[in-house]
């Protein structure tokens, strides 16, 4: 079991003749993602890595019978590609890109309130379930089938979380990387809120950063929602209040909130278990497995 | 990146917001000459990017051609905040019966635009935000459609903005509204937004925040970014294109993806130490890339050892491995203890080639940083 994908997902590639897209099609592949259309306007009739190649999402959609789409399309022009895909009816989008300017991510956000379609992104490493399908740039082979499902802000910390835990025989129904942008679209409470639905994850990993308020507001819902347990991470906690660290969203306000200690506060108010390192993380959820 | 508040003027200006006369000047000559122009009374005011100048004796006041001079002399120079002042701006002092705060923002709870007013302008409005949240009125935007002049009418009656004022506040607002869309802001504000005695609305501060990210369609705002950038370090991690903060510890640390650099950072003041920057490589890395980096620490003075964290994905760790070979090799010396922690993509490759007669190499995160920390330890 798993979250959002499986085996059966039918994936378009958007931007798929770029150097990243052909790249990860081709890992996507490999890895047993159901790739069946790419995209790429005034390219259509081309193949990359023997997927068919279309002008437009809705070809694309229409010919191939797809359901998600992978957006690796420059930043100056990845919100409209983000338009493109949710105006078709796909069920989710997966937006890699990193650096789509913000007032470009609030158009997407209201248009988004007006669809079906779920977001995941921008400034994201993807998604995977593992041993079933990948969409995006996660390192596959870090990656093992089990029950616990793992969310976070940060793709790298990602890996070396789930790397703690396939260490340790500890294997994921899914990896959900919702990216470290000011906007996005599935966030934290959105996740959490499918692993809960999900009978095979019986533990959630949840990484957070500085910045913004969504752990706070995840705590808030995971005392009031969830059954299963959730064990909960932040980094930043040495990040000076009013710098940018990296992340658009890894800012500390000058006041109390968003910052590592507010977060940290939260979650064990919710009864969430913080590590203070990676391996503590771990070590967490292999205590309530 | 932060506008200075001349640069936001200009800005503000030519949409047609109100501004009081005003001049650059860099020397105490200059200062007086333009005083002089202008007429007094003039405020100098020190343009760093720094909020809460007034306080930290950044702005001042001058009634004469003396206090004018003793204005530039005590701010031409002074560091502020740690901002070294090289230029003031001379503004034609105003006289005002009310101050207004008027700024739009996006809310990233929301995911919207909020446009804000407020009738306690000219001070800390991020106080007034904290003590009494309600003397802001506020007002979400659509961004689709942009902001309707009912919205500003709404949120300026809501302050609480004297009725004969509403007109032209929100005429002010709407009007910032559209700046913030033009040029991508991230925030635009005016405060104080003053009333005169005479009814008339000047905007006698302006700051202008651009979303970094959207700076490619931006030319106008190009030549300000690297005179942004906070010191020597700062500007060449500009040049070299790093996400790059620097602190005020003694571990370089560099690594891949902003969650795993600040968990870096973390983990060595977890085990004692104290970071000396924050430096995102960012992903897929080629060699060339990595050499910079490990320029950027060595450069400063601070360093005392530096960690390599790098858990490849789209980054690749032959490629990082060569990068801190070439990076090293120029030294007969290595000037500080280097350590190295490859996982992920290729990192079996990297470990096999990276040169260990020149870094350590430790196989799990927690070992580098520590060891970090004892090398860091044994330099001091």
């Amino acid at each position: 079991m798993s979250i959002l994908v499986d085996e059966d997902t039918r994936v378009v590639v958007q931007g798929i003749t770029g150097g990243e897209g052909k790249f990860h099609t081709e890992q996507m592949i490999e890895y047993g993602t159901n790739v069946v259309a790419g995209t790429s306007p005034g390219k259509g009739g081309q193949e990359v890595s023997g997927v068919p190649v279309y002008d437009t999402v809705d070809e694309a959609v229409e010919e191939e019978d797809a359901d998600a789409s992978v957006v690796f399309v420059p930043p100056a022009f990845a919100a409209d590609a983000i338009f493109e895909a949710l105006d078709t009816d796909l069920d989710l989008v997966v937006a890699i890109t990193e650096g789509i300017p913000t007032q470009d991510m609030a158009k997407v956000n209201k248009r988004l309130s007006e669809v079906d379609t779920r977001l995941q992104g921008p400034n994201c490493p993807g998604i995977i379930t593992p041993g079933e399908a990948k969409l995006g740039i996660l390192p596959g082979n870090i990656f093992s089938e089990g029950n616990v499902g793992l969310v976070s802000r940060s793709g790298t910390l990602t890996y070396q979380v789930v790397d703690s835990l396939t260490e340790r025989g500890i294997g994921q129904t899914t990896a959900i990387g919702i990216g470290g942008d000011p906007i996005i679209g599935t966030s934290f409470i959105d996740a959490l809120e499918e692993f809960e639905n999900d009978p095979e994850t019986d533990v959630i990993a949840m990484c957070g950063e500085i910045g913004g308020e969504d752990e706070e507001e995840a705590a808030a819902y995971i005392a009031e929602h969830m059954d299963t347990p959730v064990v909960g991470f932040i980094a930043g906690r040495t990040a000076p209040p009013g710098k940018r660290m990296g992340h658009a969203g890894a800012i500390v306000s000058g006041s109390g909130t968003g910052t590592a200690e507010s977060k940290i506060n939260a979650l064990n108010d919710a009864g969430v278990p913080v590590g203070d390192t990676p391996e503590e993380v771990a070590e967490h959820v292999e205590d309530l497995l | 990146m932060r506008l200075h508040e001349f640069q936001a003027k200009d800005v503000f200006a030519e949409a047609d917001i109100p501004t009081p006369p005003s001049a650059l000047a860099t020397t105490v000559d200059e200062v007086v000459e333009q005083a002089e122009r202008i007429g007094y009374p003039v405020a100098v005011k020190a343009q760093v990017h720094v909020g809460g100048r007034g306080k930290a004796g950044g702005i001042k006041l001058a009634e004469d051609e003396e206090e004018a001079r003793d204005a530039a002399e005590s701010i031409l120079g002074m560091d502020l905040k740690g901002y070294q002042v090289d230029k003031v701006l001379v503004e034609g002092a105003v006289d005002f019966k009310n101050e207004l705060y008027v700024g739009v923002t996006m809310d990233r709870g929301e995911g919207k635009p909020v446009a804000m007013v407020s009738t306690q302008g000219g001070v800390n409005i991020e106080e007034v935000a904290e003590e009494n949240p309600d003397a802001i009125a506020r007002e979400h935007i659509d961004p689709a459609f942009g902001m309707h002049p009912y919205q500003a009418r709404k949120v300026v009656y809501d302050a609480g903005v004297p009725k004969e004022l509403a007109r032209g506040v929100s005429s002010v607002l709407t009007t910032l509204y559209d700046i913030w869309e033009d040029s991508d802001a991230s925030d635009a504000e005016i405060n104080p937004l003053m009333v005169t005695t005479d009814d008339e609305i000047i905007a006698a501060d302006a700051v202008l925040n651009i979303d970094e990210d959207a700076l490619f369609r931006h030319p106008e705002f190009a030549e300000y970014e690297t005179e942004a950038a906070e010191n020597d370090l700062e500007a060449k991690a500009n040049e070299y294109g790093f996400d790059y903060v620097r602190l005020d510890g003694n571990v370089g640390i560099i690594g891949n993806g902003a969650g795993l650099v600040m968990t870096t950072l973390d983990l060595v003041d977890y085990y004692g130490g104290k970071p000396a920057n924050f430096l995102d490589i960012g992903g897929g890395a080629k060699a060339e890339r990595v050499t910079n980096a490990l320029d950027m620490v060595f450069s400063d003075e601070n360093v005392d050892s530096v960690v390599f964290n790098i858990f490849g994905g789209i980054t690749r760790g032959d490629e990082v491995a060569k990068g801190i070979n070439t990076a090293l090799e120029q030294f007969d010396e290595i000037p500080k203890p280097v350590v190295v922690r490859l996982a992920g993509t290729n990192a079996v490759e990297g470990r096999e080639i990276l040169n260990d007669e020149l870094v350590t190499v430790e196989e799990t995160l927690e070992g580098a940083v520590q060891r970090a920390v004892e090398y860091a330890e044994d330099e001091q």
